[in-house]
């Protein structure tokens, strides 16, 4: 691929031709804020917050779709740029609630970081502001469209990701909104519930039900981690407070792209669910009665021995796993074959 | 023996005041005295004089009548059509001198006019592909097809075409673009989309002359190497569509459409989209997108639509009147074409010419000629002999010039400079009574409505833009209003992701450039000059004036004037909502407002 | 699995879910993937967005046939013949890569006579597609560059399952599609850690690595690193334990995270096995179905509660790690399992997840350049054999694992039960987006159990409307081996005369229905076709 030369903020550096300003200020470690753009996703050149300075063009371009020429001479943060988006964020804070005390997205909002970055403490323009109503009908996510800033990812997402295609704009001018064919609740329409929009969304429009005030983006614990259903193998961050799960948040940098379905975004719950087995049980009589792992583990290695002793290894059978690790399909069979037997086998064909 | 023709106007313009009634009581009336066969009877496209529709002209005198309605039939026959007498009082009436006029090209509203592009509006059927034949009709596709393609690029560039649809780019250019771009399929566009208000040239021109559209598209699509074309045109338009398909039709029967066209080996096909009718979708991209069955919003450029554009081919898209003029071209020569117009805007611009104007209609003059020629000479003038005020030329995109700029030569350039835009070559005519701020304020309730809403500047923009106005022209304005417009303004134009956006602030820019005494005036004193600021003003009787004739009050539809007959009325400023029903209907001039 | 493992000299997966993306045909065949790979599903219907084509083949109209430029609506159980069908039409128009079959494949000579009969008219009496689809279907097929096949258990879940994969791998091998990017045949798998589990030796012929405990040698590297004596005898599946209860052979049995009397066949006789065992001891979670039967239960924990890796469905070994602290007395499977042999006087002592997966490492070559350190965010494909290889996203790329590819002559036969008077409908099982195969998890989740509470059997609209039925009427269900009450949803989804349920709810255990048959190589029972009739309740 050729190169071109170009000078970001003074700094000369060469990037490949064809990659945008913003690609090229990243790789030249330059920051450029950004609320609609994702590098899976269509251009959509729609919140001008990352517009920049190009010596000679008449008007700010959008550097996140705007691909570098040779020779290009650009300014990410002029003081024509720095206007620029200080009026696109006041715009926002115009008509945008202002409750990040107890926003569940504070901490991780890039309204947020980008007004403390540019110094706005609020919105000059008075009028009008959005009065949708709060929507909480659907199992997993709240819908906050007052909150929602109109970046379009989300719908972006919904299309050309996960294909379902429930989300679009509605409507025009200051009363165009995100939301369903006809504005049907979410659950009527074609939403499968990836929950890929909620976690793509860079404020706080839409927030997942579950873990809610149980902590923000900077009071929990993050832990990697592979999902425990089908076998697509995403792997995710599981949100940690308290011992306990309060979320999930995708693994962008991980082989599928931080792609999630409703059961590994939402159906992490039954973790804690009241019933979980809580300690080992010896059958009685015909009842379960609780017992120390020590009697049930030495009943069960008596009883395997037992029965090995008086019919042979081979009356013992094992049936193995396709939920647990690695580590553990390999212990069993192993124990299986140990106490002399084949006869180790798991559901991998259902 | 020959037919004796008759043709009337059958554009949208004359069609609503009434051509078609009056068109059947002509048919009637020849019925009934047996005469039906002796005359061809012809609805054309518009003659663009729609101020005096509907209109008839007999052949072959060229008798030019005008506000023909069906109870005129009789006399019409009788008259003209037995007995050879023109119809006076149904002939024009020069506005000024009063003068009754028989030929249209004696009518000051054509004699300026140089009608290339309209041509055939008003002369041929456009129903009847034979009749654009006889006019040299597919005469530039039949000499294009000999042509390399390279070679109609050429004579498309060197004829300095500009695009007519608002930017003006170089259409040759355009057309180099797509031809050059790589890929095996590429699509022809024609943007029929036409959203100002009050604007119509593109809908006329579809109307009267459909083939010239779709002659023009051949040609662009030969040359860049399409084979699949379609013209996008607004719902609202039905007669604009039924024409075009029967044109499409037509052409197909002929073989100027479909395979192997004329035995050149290139083929094309054609299609229509009815557009929904959002302003947005008049943007190149957002067209596209609309095409394409998805929410008709304006995506990035890069990548331009002759690199990526529908369904991600290499596309050329073509405004209806910058088509129609490519036959025009090929036919003619470049160097024809080129002869007429400025040193960089060449040849006609179409104009639709609405508001204060007496003329109200549509004039296509040659590129370069002043605003006061093509007001004053071809428009007429002022309506009610008012004072010229302003002229709003380019749409909601555009700008609002003064009467200082009235000798302005119309081209893209000059406009540009003074602050405005051809645009699609709307000109809305203001007066005294129009409130600059107010008119700001319209544009912008425009605008707002029509933002697709994805960028944030215009989305939230324009809100806060027509908030503002809103405030002034409320007489709730203050000081610092004016610069947070202009920042606004301004802020948006940078960083606007598409051509509605980016131009969205120009009428605001404009006015403030040229009226800022008006903005000052409703924020500092309360005051609007128009008069048109209901909240800025108060309805009183000028007593010299009041008769105490009572029409006035009878006509108050909250009750807020009172007086006895024959003495002086009142006004009670508390209950009066100033909808100006007294003014309009007191014959004294006796209700003023302050 | 027998079936690839035959073809091609392995049974997994050939290439990477990544790839999907960028592929330029991919043929869905007896997998409803968007909702039960719904993350490889949007990779498919991204790859249908940028260009690829796409055909289906499945008896249910399924979300991708909005996408397929061919959706063969197949019958039940009549995959061969397609399959066959389509070999045939490449073969007849010279779509076959004769350059491939020449250098890197046996058995030509074999297929190209069995294939013969196959013609388009033929197969689409069996399986009922317009001869015509199934042409355009093999000339698509045949003629891209690089085509790949995505397949599950409406492939296999049958009594002809591993004929069916091998009539699916003689596609492949036919047009060259092996070893290349973006082709490959691709087997789902349907559970998180099917392939580990495999990988594992979790099956009765076959320790880590699938190194046959036949094989005296790798018995004895087994033996040794174990310090114990090994059976050379393979063991017995799933299927044959049950029926091994029945009779007696089995006497005690381990199930740990399973739930077999709610996932296999023919429940009352998987309940009678059951009760016949003299002992059982079920590890899980929950007190599923199967636990209840248990004569000891011990609580295991979750995913989120310990370490260790899964093998997702493409050979990707990934990281497990520890969030939670485990609930209660609950334990991690393998301290569990390391318990028992402790009590059982084995000398085991292992500390953490880590030091087993060393062994595992030790004694497995496919596995031997792989360790946690390496695995970081993305983990790492098998085979790795050195410590410095980068993987393997794509199998058989130059040679097969057996060395020549193997085409397998495969005739097609009718599933063991079809349709008649008394039972006129055929059933097919299988899964939704919102459950995962017996609920244990999912039903247990809140949102979850809240979007789709229930059974809804899907019937075709004609046949309701024959039968009097209306959505949500209430039905029983009636086999051979049992009656299941279920509400109904009526759909076009499902063709004439066929109707599909889902095994996630135990309140309606379609497996009281499904016929347990298995498929004699692989034992994998017929769960995507039985007879059933139904009657309203």
């Amino acid at each position: 691929m050729s190169k071109v030369s170009i000078t970001i903020n003074g700094r000369a550096v060469q990037v490949d031709s064809g990659t945008t300003i913003l690609e090229a200020a990243k790789a030249a470690g330059i920051d450029i804020p950004t609320f609609c753009h994702d590098p899976e996703l269509t251009k959509a050149g729609a919140c001008r917050i990352c517009v920049v300075e190009v010596a000679g063009a008449r008007n700010l371009p959008a550097s996140c779709t705007t691909p570098v020429a040779e020779g290009m001479v650009i300014e990410t943060e002029s003081q024509r740029v720095i206007n620029s988006r200080k009026t696109v964020l006041k715009l926002i804070w115009a008509n945008h609630p202002q409750d990040c005390l107890v926003c569940e997205k504070t901490g991780s909002c890039r309204l947020q970081d980008y007004s403390y970055r540019y110094d706005i403490t609020g919105s000059t323009y008075k009028g009008e502001r959005k009065e949708i109503e709060f929507d909480d009908t659907n199992p997993f996510f709240f819908r906050d469209l007052n909150k929602c800033i109109l970046c379009g990812k989300c719908i972006r997402k919904c299309h050309e990701v996960n294909g379902a295609g429930a989300i679009d704009f509605t409507f025009r001018g200051f009363d165009t909104k995100v939301t369903t064919a006809f504005d049907v609740p979410i659950e009527e329409s074609s939403c499968v519930f990836c929950g890929m929009c909620v976690d793509i969304c860079p404020v706080g429009a839409l927030t997942p039900k579950q873990g809610l005030r149980q902590g923000r983006s900077f009071e929990v614990d993050r832990v990697l981690t592979t999902c425990a259903y089908c076998g697509c193998g995403c792997t995710f961050y599981l949100k940690v407070s308290n011992d306990k799960i309060i979320g999930v948040s995708p693994n962008f940098e991980g082989s599928l792209d931080g792609h999630m379905c409703v059961k590994g975004r939402f159906g992490w719950d039954y973790i804690d669910n009241d019933n979980r087995l809580k300690t080992p049980m010896i059958k009685k009589d015909g009842e379960f009665v609780e017992a120390t792992w020590d009697e049930a583990l030495t009943l069960v290695a008596n009883k395997f021995k037992e029965v090995g002793a008086q019919y042979g290894a081979d009356a013992l059978a094992g049936l193995s796993s396709a939920r647990a690790t690695n580590e553990e399909n390999y212990l069993f069979q192993k124990l299986f074959r140990s106490l002399g037997t084949n006869n180790v086998d798991h559901c991998a064909r259902l | 023996m020959s037919q004796k023709r008759i043709l009337l106007c059958a554009g949208t313009g004359c069609i609503s005041s009434g051509a078609l009634k009056a068109r059947d009581a002509l048919i009637e009336e020849l019925n009934k005295r047996n005469m039906a066969n002796d005359f061809l009877i012809v609805g054309s496209g518009c003659h663009g004089f729609c101020e005096q529709g509907p209109i008839f002209i007999v052949y072959p005198e060229e008798t030019f009548y005008c506000g023909v309605q069906p109870e005129d039939a009789a006399e019409l026959v009788e008259e003209h059509l037995v007995n050879g007498r023109i119809v006076d009082r149904l002939l024009f009436k020069d506005p000024i001198s009063g003068v009754r006029v028989r030929n249209h090209r004696e009518i000051g509203f054509y004699a300026k006019q140089m009608r290339k592009v309209l041509g055939n509006c008003g002369v041929i059927d456009p129903e009847n592909i034979d009749e654009y034949i006889s006019a040299k009709g597919y005469e530039g596709l039949k000499k294009a097809l000999l042509m390399e393609k390279t070679a109609i690029i050429e004579e498309v560039k060197s004829s300095g075409l500009r695009g007519r649809g608002g930017a003006g780019f170089s259409t040759g250019m355009k057309w180099d673009f797509t031809y050059k771009a790589k890929g095996e399929k590429k699509y022809i566009v024609c943007n029929a989309d036409e959203g100002d208000p009050g604007a119509f040239m593109d809908r006329s021109v579809l109307e009267g002359d459909p083939h010239a559209v779709i002659e023009g598209m051949l040609i662009a699509a030969y040359a860049i190497n399409a084979d699949e074309g379609y013209v996008y045109v607004r719902a609202e338009y039905p007669l604009a569509i039924s024409r075009l398909r029967i044109a499409i039709k037509q052409a197909l029967e002929y073989g100027f459409l479909g395979e192997n066209i004329l035995g050149s080996g290139f083929s094309f096909d054609l299609k229509i989209k009815e557009g929904a009718g959002a302003f947005v979708c008049g943007e190149e991209t957002a067209l596209l997108a609309s095409i394409e069955g998805e929410r008709g919003m304006p995506r990035p450029r890069p990548p331009f639509p002759a690199n990526s554009g529908l369904w991600g081919k290499p596309t050329c898209l073509n405004n209806v009147e910058t088509l129609a003029n490519v036959p025009l071209i090929l036919r003619e020569g470049a160097q024809a074409y080129a002869a007429i117009g400025t040193e960089r805007s060449k040849g006609t611009k179409v104009f639709a010419l609405t508001g204060k104007i007496n003329n109200t209609g549509l004039a296509e003059v040659p590129m370069g000629m002043t605003m006061r020629e093509i007001i004053f000479d071809i428009g007429g003038g002022v309506k009610d002999n008012r004072e010229f005020k302003a002229v709003q030329i380019g749409g909601p995109s555009g700008g609002c010039l003064p009467a200082e700029q009235l000798d302005l030569p119309v081209d893209y350039d000059s406009l540009a400079v003074a602050g405005a835009i051809m645009g699609s070559g709307g000109l809305v005519v203001m007066d005294e009574k129009t409130c600059m701020v107010d008119l700001a304020r319209f544009f912008l309730t425009f605008t707002q409505n029509e933002s697709c809403g994805k960028c944030i500047p215009c989305r939230e923009g324009t809100k806060r833009m027509l908030e503002i106005l809103e405030r002034i022209t409320e007489g709730k304005g203050e000081e610092d209003d004016l610069d947070t417009l202009q920042d606004l303004a301004i802020a948006i134009k940078d960083s606007s992701l598409c051509g509605l956006g980016q131009t969205a602030p120009n009428p605001v820019l404009s006015t403030l450039r040229y009226f800022m005494d008006e903005y000052k005036e409703h924020i500092l004193e309360g005051k609007c000059r128009a008069g048109s600021c209901t909240n800025l003003i108060t309805y009183y009787v000028f007593a010299d004036n009041c008769i105490g004739c009572g029409v006035c009050k009878k006509v108050c539809p909250v009750d807020a004037i009172s007086g006895e007959r024959k003495v002086l009325h009142e006004i009670d400023t508390a209950l009066c909502i100033k909808c100006g029903a007294c003014i309009e209907k007191c014959k004294f001039d006796a209700i003023k407002t302050r | 699995m027998a079936g690839l493992a035959t073809a091609f000299g392995s049974g997994a997966m050939t290439n990477t879910i990544g790839e999907l993306e960028d592929a330029k045909m991919l043929f869905v065949i007896g997998s409803n993937t968007t909702e039960n790979h719904p993350v490889i599903g949007y990779r498919v219907k991204m790859a249908v967005k940028k260009g690829a084509k796409l055909i289906v083949a499945d008896p249910r109209y399924i979300e991708l046939c909005d996408y397929a430029n061919i959706f063969l609506q197949l019958k039940p159980g009549s995959n061969i013949a397609l399959l066959n069908a389509m070999a045939h039409v490449i073969i007849k128009e010279g779509l076959e890569d004769k350059e491939f079959i020449n250098s890197r494949t046996e058995g030509f000579k074999e297929l190209k006579e069995a294939v013969e009969k196959y013609t388009p008219e033929y197969a689409s009496k069996i399986t009922g597609l317009p001869a015509e689809d199934i042409v355009r279907a093999a000339r698509i097929y045949g003629e891209a560059d690089a085509a790949s096949i995505l397949y599950t258990m409406g492939v296999t879940q049958h009594t002809t399952g591993t004929k069916n994969v091998m009539a699916i791998a003689n596609l492949a091998l036919l047009t060259g599609n092996m070893g290349k990017s973006g082709a490959g045949v691709n087997p789902l798998r349907g559970q998180n850690n099917v392939q580990g589990a495999c990988d594992m030796g979790a099956l009765p012929n076959v320790f880590t690595g699938y190194q046959r405990v036949a094989d005296d040698e790798v018995r004895c590297k087994f033996a040794a690193a174990w310090g114990t004596e090994l059976s050379a005898k393979p063991g017995l599946t799933v299927t044959e334990m049950f029926s091994g209860a029945e009779n007696k052979d089995i006497r005690a049995m381990y199930v740990m995270g399973e739930n077999p009397f709610i996932s296999d066949p023919d429940t009352a006789h998987v309940a009678h096995c059951m009760n016949a065992l003299d002992f059982l001891v079920v590890q899980d979670l929950f007190m599923t179905e199967t636990a209840k039967f248990a004569d000891v239960v011990l609580p295991a924990v979750s995913f989120a509660e310990k370490e260790g890796t899964f093998v997702n469905t493409e050979r990707r070994i990934q990281k497990v790690n520890q969030a939670l602290s485990p609930r209660g007395e609950a334990r991690p499977d393998w301290k569990i399992i390391q318990g028992i042999a402790q009590k059982a006087g084995f000398d085991w002592n292992y500390t953490c997840a880590e030091d087993i997966f060393q062994e595992i490492v030790s004694l497995t070559p496919s596995y031997a350049g792989v360790s946690y350190d390496r695995l970081g965010k993305t983990g790492i494909h098998w085979p790795c054999p050195t410590e410095i290889h980068p993987g393997t996203p794509v199998l058989h790329m130059g040679k097969f694992t057996r060395g020549l590819g193997r085409f397998t002559a495969v005739e097609h036969a009718d599933p063991a039960e079809m349709p008649d008077e008394e039972y006129p409908f055929m059933l097919t099982t299988g899964r939704i987006l919102y459950h995962y195969h017996t609920g244990t998890m999912t039903r247990r989740s809140r949102g979850l159990s809240e979007i789709h509470k229930e059974e809804l059997m899907e019937l075709n609209p004609a046949d309701a409307a024959a039968l009097g039925l209306k959505e949500c009427d209430l039905v029983n269900v009636i086999s051979r081996r049992g009656s299941v009450k279920t509400k109904l949803k009526v759909t076009n989804r499902v063709p004439e005369g066929v109707v599909f349920m889902t095994f996630h709810f135990a309140e309606t255990a379609v497996n009281l229905l499904t016929n347990s048959q298995v498929c004699p190589t692989a034992k994998i029972p017929e769960l995507k076709v039985c007879a059933v009739r139904l009657e309203k309740a």
